[in-house]
């Protein structure tokens, strides 16, 4: 059986709705004072670039960006089998009294960013953790809600959601994998 | 008993026999060999048809264990393994505990082989006390108690003058002496043979100058002191070439190898096999075909086991602090087939080495089917394959390189005085 | 890339490609180490033995550390606490370790080759700490990454190793680890130190002389002499040795300007290298212990996966 894939975001979806993320978060919390963001390797990485690039369009002033890698807050590496790598985590500021936004490509089921949060938590205290997402696909299982969703996209536990990035880990297209 | 060994292919080469011939055994001896000879009166027959018909073999190199080690091996398992590898006599060796350094022990041996061995057994005593290397052994004694030779094997007679002096007052006596041919500064806490093989496996190795610098001083000190001696368990190329320079020369040196030293490389010791540490080491490529040249020009008389059986404790640990020696009465005839089949020998070689010569080394009255000697023979299955398992070995100890390996061509038939002491089942 | 060994017992073991993953986390371990909460929750429950029958502060101390950032229990036994001395087998101490459960022993012997002895006796990951003169994984590769640090690869560069070749567990690792990824490796030492057939293993050169080892080389790796260990035999006595084969601020200039200095340590200064040196701005010896433990977290976290197949 072949596998149906479904584009149900294309680049120009993809492109409005960071815009819209963007503006959401300068509202949020009023300017880009002591904002910083924080990209999950290796797609909210990206995004967060992304992000980056229109608050600085926006409010013309670059935020810091920093990368976690959350391998090794996963809750589940005894099912890593054979093992994964570990990614670089790169968080060039101090997260002290930062208001950070943690951005991941796909929210489901909410491990990946409770890892990520616990990342952030022992690299110091941030003032506060918000959390920005493309797609928001549902089926948590820890309470954990996005700030910032790109779009609310229902699916089946079967179904994967891909986002695709281009050579320049520019977002081209969100995927559904049936 | 009697017996008719019938139809077999007769190999003897101490009467340049080799053709299909029946074998009539009378009273303990070879009564007559010949064509459609009829059994004699209540003689069981062995029929011998496509197998070989040899002397009984002989392994000049063992280690039965007794007394005192007997939770490795004793005088009972071992002529066990003994004539289930095909051989009718063993030659063991003086370590044990106490040593065979005096009449009591070398007669305590004697007797219980008689009475409860397979096989013979010839005890060979020590050249020193206690195998301490300080003061000669009772050579007269032990070789009116029925020793046929002295060595302290295991160990080096590390003192050159007191080897020279050995040498002499043996050849007073009429004893041969055995040299376990040993440098001992060079082997150092060496666990392997020293090579590629030990550098990348991070081992201690022993420098194969080590026994060829022994050899070599023993070869001298026979010819010095005009004395026969007996190279054990020779394993370098360096040794084989000292050796058939000697006996070039006329000097009374004989030798034997063991299987393992022209079948294995120490690439056999990769993993840190502990079945594969033994002393001398296993060496290398050149050395193998170097010990098989020997062997086909003469250079090398015999082929011994160095039977080395050991408890399981005492290999199932770390390899250095594994004990060296393996197990080898019942692979021997097998290896030793295969270089018949590679032709590195011919069959009659074959046999001289593993039966007559150390017959004539060691003046065993032996080695030999011609009419009146002690009807030792063993009748030989060329081509049947079987494989090396541990549950199946005679000896009390399984510590071989050849666990799992297939083997081709045994022993169906092993008789001993007479005597079928062994007869493989179908 | 997948890690599929369930023991890092030697490098000679592992391919290109696993050295490479080792390498990889383990520069991305340093972020653990760097910051002010220097754990990760990784290992939370696992147990770590660190089975020392041979005394060490460096090795021992640095993978205890690295199971600990890790949030693994260690617990470390050494000589001094086992039953060796009271005549147990190896096995034994081991198979009444296993009893407690740990998930991986890492252990240093004497003896060459007993974790692969160990490996089939028990069922919890072993990781070689040094074993006699065989392989000293973990020091291999924090030397390897250590190199990477300073030139970003490990491909072309000339690595000379001074030294006792022979019974050096440390150069034995550097030569499989680093022939593997690329590197030519040039030994020198007096010929009593350097083992035969040392070349095949690899990319190896063996030199006569220092200068011809050290010579235009990107990497000097210096190895430790001590009296005791190379006996009456292989040496006259250490002032000699120092004088062709030690490492100092003369000599070091026949490498590359840029070279770097290594050594495993513990150090002899002045003998195997002056202090000059030791101190130098070539050295990265510190560096290297520095490296110590991120490759050490790298290694445990590679043999703590899920069931492998």
């Amino acid at each position: 059986m072949g596998v149906e894939k479904t584009v149900i975001l294309d680049g120009v979806g993809i492109k409005r709705a960071l815009t819209r993320i963007a503006h959401e978060i300068l509202e949020k919390n009023k300017g880009i004072e002591d904002l910083a963001l924080v990209g999950i390797r290796t797609g909210g990485v990206h995004l967060a670039h992304e992000l980056a690039a229109r608050l600085a369009e926006i409010e013309g002033e670059t935020l810091p960006i920093g990368a976690v890698d959350i391998t090794l807050y996963r809750d589940d590496i005894k099912s890593l089998a054979p093992h994964t790598p570990v990614g670089k985590t790169d968080i060039g500021f101090s997260l002290e009294g930062k208001r950070v936004v943690l951005v991941d490509d796909v929210l489901y089921t909410g491990r990946t960013i409770r890892a990520a949060m616990d990342a952030l938590m022992d690299h110091g205290r941030a003032s506060s953790i918000q959390l920005a997402v493309l797609i928001d696909r549902g089926h948590r299982e820890l309470p954990i809600r996005a700030d910032f969703v790109g779009r609310n996209v229902p699916t089946s536990q079967k179904e994967k959601v891909q986002v695709q990035f281009d050579d320049n880990n520019r977002p081209v297209e969100v995927v559904l994998e049936k | 008993m009697n017996l008719l060994i019938k139809g077999g292919r007769v190999i003897d080469p101490s009467q340049g026999i080799d053709e299909v011939l029946d074998l009539v055994v009378e009273n303990g001896v070879v009564k007559e060999i010949g064509t459609g000879l009829a059994a004699p009166a209540g003689a069981e027959v062995v029929d011998a048809a496509g197998r070989y018909v040899v002397p009984g073999l002989i392994d000049m190199h063992v280690h039965l264990r007794d007394p005192g080690l007997e939770y490795k091996e004793d005088i009972v398992s071992g002529t066990k393994a003994a004539v289930a590898g095909g051989f009718t006599s063993v030659c063991c060796m003086p370590n044990t505990k106490p040593v065979i350094d005096n009449k009591a022990v070398a007669s305590y041996i004697i007797t219980k082989a008689k009475v409860e061995g397979c096989c013979n057994v010839f005890p060979i005593g020590s050249i020193t006390q206690g195998m301490a290397g300080e003061r000669l052994a009772e050579m007269g004694e032990l070789k009116e108690t029925g020793c046929v030779a002295v060595s302290d094997d295991g160990k080096p007679v590390a003192n050159a003058e007191l080897m020279r002096r050995a040498l002499e007052y043996a050849r007073g006596i009429g004893i041969m002496v055995i040299s376990h041919a040993e440098e001992p500064a060079l082997v150092g806490a060496g666990t392997m043979n020293e090579g590629y093989t030990s550098t990348e496996l991070g081992l201690k190795g022993i420098p194969r100058v080590a026994e060829d610098i022994a050899t070599a001083r023993d070869v001298m000190l026979a010819e010095y002191t005009n004395s026969p001696v007996h190279i054990a368990h020779v394993s370098t190329k360096g040794s084989v070439r000292l050796i058939r320079e000697a006996k070039a020369r006329g000097v009374k040196v004989t030798c034997e190898t063991a299987p393992h030293y022209f079948t294995l490389t120490d690439d056999a010791v990769r993993g840190y096999n502990t079945n594969a540490k033994m002393n001398p080491p296993l060496r290398e490529a050149d050395d193998v075909a170097a010990i098989k040249a020997g062997l086909a020009d003469g250079t090398i008389d015999c082929i011994a086991t160095d039977h080395a059986p050991h408890h399981l404790d005492e290999k199932d640990m770390e390899f250095n602090e594994a004990l060296n020696g393996i197990v080898g009465l019942e692979t021997s005839l097998p290896l030793s087939l295969q270089l018949v089949r590679d032709g590195v020998l011919t069959f009659q070689q074959m046999v001289e080495r593993m039966s007559c010569n150390p017959a004539n080394i060691l003046s065993l009255g032996r080695g030999s089917l011609k009419a009146g000697t002690p009807a030792d023979i063993t009748v030989i299955d060329p081509d049947a394959e079987w494989t090396v398992e541990p549950e199946k070995l005679a000896s009390k100890s399984k510590n071989s390189p050849w666990l799992g390996a297939k083997m081709k061509g045994c022993a169906v038939c092993t008789v001993v005085g007479g005597k079928i002491a062994f007869n493989r089942k179908a | 890339m997948e890690f599929k060994h369930k023991h890092i017992i030697a490098l000679r073991d592992l391919n290109k490609a696993e050295i490479e993953l080792l390498l990889s986390t383990a520069e991305n371990m340093r972020e653990v180490n760097s910051r002010d909460i220097k754990k990760v929750p990784t290992l939370r429950g696992k147990t770590i033995i660190n089975l020392f029958y041979e005394a060490s502060t460096r090795t021992r101390t640095s993978f205890e550390l690295a199971g600990k950032r890790l949030s693994a229990d260690t617990v470390n036994i050494s000589t001094s606490t086992s039953s060796s001395t009271k005549g147990e087998t190896l096995s034994d101490t081991a198979l009444n370790l296993l009893a407690m459960k740990p998930d991986i022993i890492v252990m240093r012997h004497s003896v060459s080759g007993s974790h692969y002895y160990l490996a089939n006796k028990i069922n919890c990951s072993i990781i070689n700490a040094g074993d006699g003169a065989h392989e000293h994984p973990s020091q291999g590769l924090l030397d390897m990454l250590t190199m990477k640090d300073k030139f970003g690869r490990l491909d072309g560069l000339k690595v000379a190793i001074v030294g006792d070749i022979a019974h050096s567990r440390v150069a034995r690792s550097n030569i499989q680890g680093l022939t593997k990824l690329g590197s030519s490796v040039y030994l020198a030492g007096p010929p009593t130190m350097m083992p035969p057939g040392v070349e095949r293993l690899g990319n190896v050169t063996v030199c006569a002389t220092m200068k011809e080892a050290i010579q235009d080389a990107d990497v000097v790796m210096m190895l430790r002499i001590q009296q005791e260990r190379q006996g009456k035999t292989l040496m006259p006595n250490a002032r000699e040795y120092s004088r062709y084969f030690g490492l100092n601020p003369e000599n070091v200039k026949w490498a590359k300007p840029n070279a770097m200095v290594m050594h495993p340590g513990p150090i002899n200064r002045g003998v195997e290298m002056s202090s000059f040196v030791v101190d130098g701005d070539q050295s990265w010896i510190l560096k290297q212990v520095e490296n110590g433990v991120a490759v050490r977290m790298s290694m445990l976290y590679h043999v703590c996966g899920g069931e492998l197949e």
